[in-house]
């Protein structure tokens, strides 16, 4: 009897095993969700990272987009151009070839920009905003609690002296930190520019001055400078466009706050006070001379 | 020819549910479950989905682990084999609802799918069931209880994972603290404020 209690435990664990293999084996027939096959193709070409930087739930999500339509084949910001040329390949079509962006935080205020209270609470910007707008007398800038920096996957933003800095050799511009940013402060900008305005101050130039010796006054010199009208005051602060830049760093030499960058340095500074001088007394002197010349034959 | 446990009546089967969700919390107050209690309380959004999950399969599981139990195995004397047949009734219905719902439901799926496989082997889930046969439930107090019993679980990953949300805000406990050994030590005194339940007695 024993022997035989065992062989039923056997055999109705083996049948209701054998019943629920062909129940599921039905049931992988009946409810198959055809899919593409070109997804896991496009899957494979994607860094497998799960980020999000393209804006669909992980890299799975941007596969699914891409071979639907609904996403470009440069989609991924991690992957970049190679990425981009391999899923081209697969779905047959040719990469656009895109600029490579980078995140750059608009303000250098950092350290140089005042403080209007001492804050306590949670280390956090967004939780700091609530407290009065931040402790920061401008309630534009950087307020250096790193909420950038905990959204960032890559390791590629810091906080330095203050405020925060995008390391550009890791950014991978996915995006995550500018969205962290309760102030949106940061945006992508093409990587080969160099030269940028790190200041969002819109107050009037006496109030910005105020509360930090680095921000921008709309003095509009970097305006006048500029050859290439690249560079706009708009809303008391000064804005690049982008495609007009050619990057002569002019404006950032000409701004007396040191609020574009690359910040120059004293020599290059006195250099270009110089030089600008120089130029004013040369007009000066033609517009003196020109004036002589048109006051000579009333002499006469 | 079946042996069925009586039927309950609607206090029984009320005291029932709150007695699941909050006295006998398959979390706080009998440890069941623990793994994907540490494992997905990280954000609230994601505890929420998985709460979900675990409801939907709890009660499903409840319910075909009864008819189970009652039909197949006690009318053959193997009500010994409980554990091994629970386990293989549920994995296959976890299976089977992925499957399904993956065709039928894309929705649903979106919102649950990754969750389920992690429900295949949560011991929670098999102690409903069990649980139900060893307090001969009825079959609608089987299913009432399972949903109760994933109504507790969800309450408890939710309150415990807005808890770790706050504490990695405020980043003031001490380094050798951080991460896993502080979620351990909030998820102790959760569980003692749950303990406080055990006196509470409804219908009674």
């Amino acid at each position: 009897m024993d022997t035989m209690n065992v062989v039923y435990a056997v055999l109705v664990l083996f049948v209701m095993g054998v019943v629920f293999a062909i129940l599921l084996g039905i049931a992988a027939k009946v409810f198959a969700v055809e899919v593409d096959e070109r997804i896991p193709l496009v899957r494979e070409c994607l860094p497998g990272a799960n980020c999000g930087g393209c804006g669909f739930p992980g890299c799975d999500g941007l596969a699914t987009a891409i071979v639907e339509g609904k996403a470009p084949v440069n989609g991924c910001p991690v992957g970049g151009a190679a990425a981009a040329a391999k899923i081209a390949e697969v779905m047959g079509v040719e990469a656009d070839s895109s600029e490579p962006k980078v995140a750059h935080v608009h303000c250098n205020g950092g350290c140089n920009a005042k403080d209007k209270a001492v804050y306590e609470g949670l280390q956090d910007c967004t939780a700091a905003m609530r407290v009065a707008g931040g402790p920061k007398a401008c309630a534009f800038g950087c307020m250096g609690l790193g909420s950038c920096v905990k959204a960032c996957a890559f390791d590629a933003i810091h906080v330095v002296n203050g405020c925060a800095v995008v390391d550009p050799d890791k950014c991978v511009a996915c995006g995550k930190c500018a969205a962290a940013c309760p102030k949106k402060l940061i945006d992508m900008v093409p990587k080969s520019k160099k030269v940028h305005v790190n200041c969002m101050n819109k107050d009037k130039g006496a109030q910005a001055m105020k509360v930090c010796d680095n921000a921008c006054i709309g003095c509009m010199k970097c305006e006048k400078t500029c050859k290439f009208d690249a560079i706009h005051v708009s809303g008391n602060v000064a804005v690049i466009d982008y495609d007009k830049c050619k990057g002569c760093k002019m404006c950032a030499k000409a701004c007396p706050k040191g609020a574009i960058e690359p910040v120059p340095t004293p020599e290059e500074k006195a250099k270009f006070e110089a030089m600008m001088k120089a130029q004013a007394e040369k007009a000066k002197a033609a517009a003196e001379a020109a004036k002589a010349a048109a006051e000579a034959p009333k002499a006469e | 020819m079946f042996n069925l446990p009586a039927s309950m009546g609607l206090t029984d089967i009320l005291s029932l549910a709150i007695a699941a969700i909050l006295v006998n919390n398959y979390i706080l107050v009998q440890f069941l479950g623990c793994c994907s209690f540490f494992g997905v309380s990280k954000k609230t959004d994601t505890a929420v989905g998985m709460g979900m999950a675990v409801i939907f399969v709890m009660a499903l599981a409840s319910a075909v682990s009864w008819a189970v139990q009652y039909f197949i195995l006690e009318p053959l004397n193997l009500g010994y084999m409980q554990t091994i047949a629970f386990i293989l009734v549920i994995a296959t219905l976890v299976q089977f609802v992925e499957m399904f719902m993956k065709k039928s439901m894309p929705a649903l799926y979106s919102a649950l799918g990754i969750f389920l496989p992690l429900i295949t082997t949560n011991c929670a889930v098999l102690g409903a069931a069990i649980t139900n046969i060893d307090n001969g439930n009825s079959f609608i107090g089987s299913v009432v209880y399972g949903v109760s019993a994933g109504i507790g679980y969800t309450l408890a990953i939710v309150l415990f994972a807005s808890i770790r949300e706050r504490l990695d805000l405020t980043a003031k406990c001490p380094k050798c603290f951080e991460g896993f050994p502080i979620a351990l030590i909030s998820a102790a005194l959760l569980a003692m404020s749950f303990m406080g339940f055990s006196g509470l007695q409804v219908f009674k």
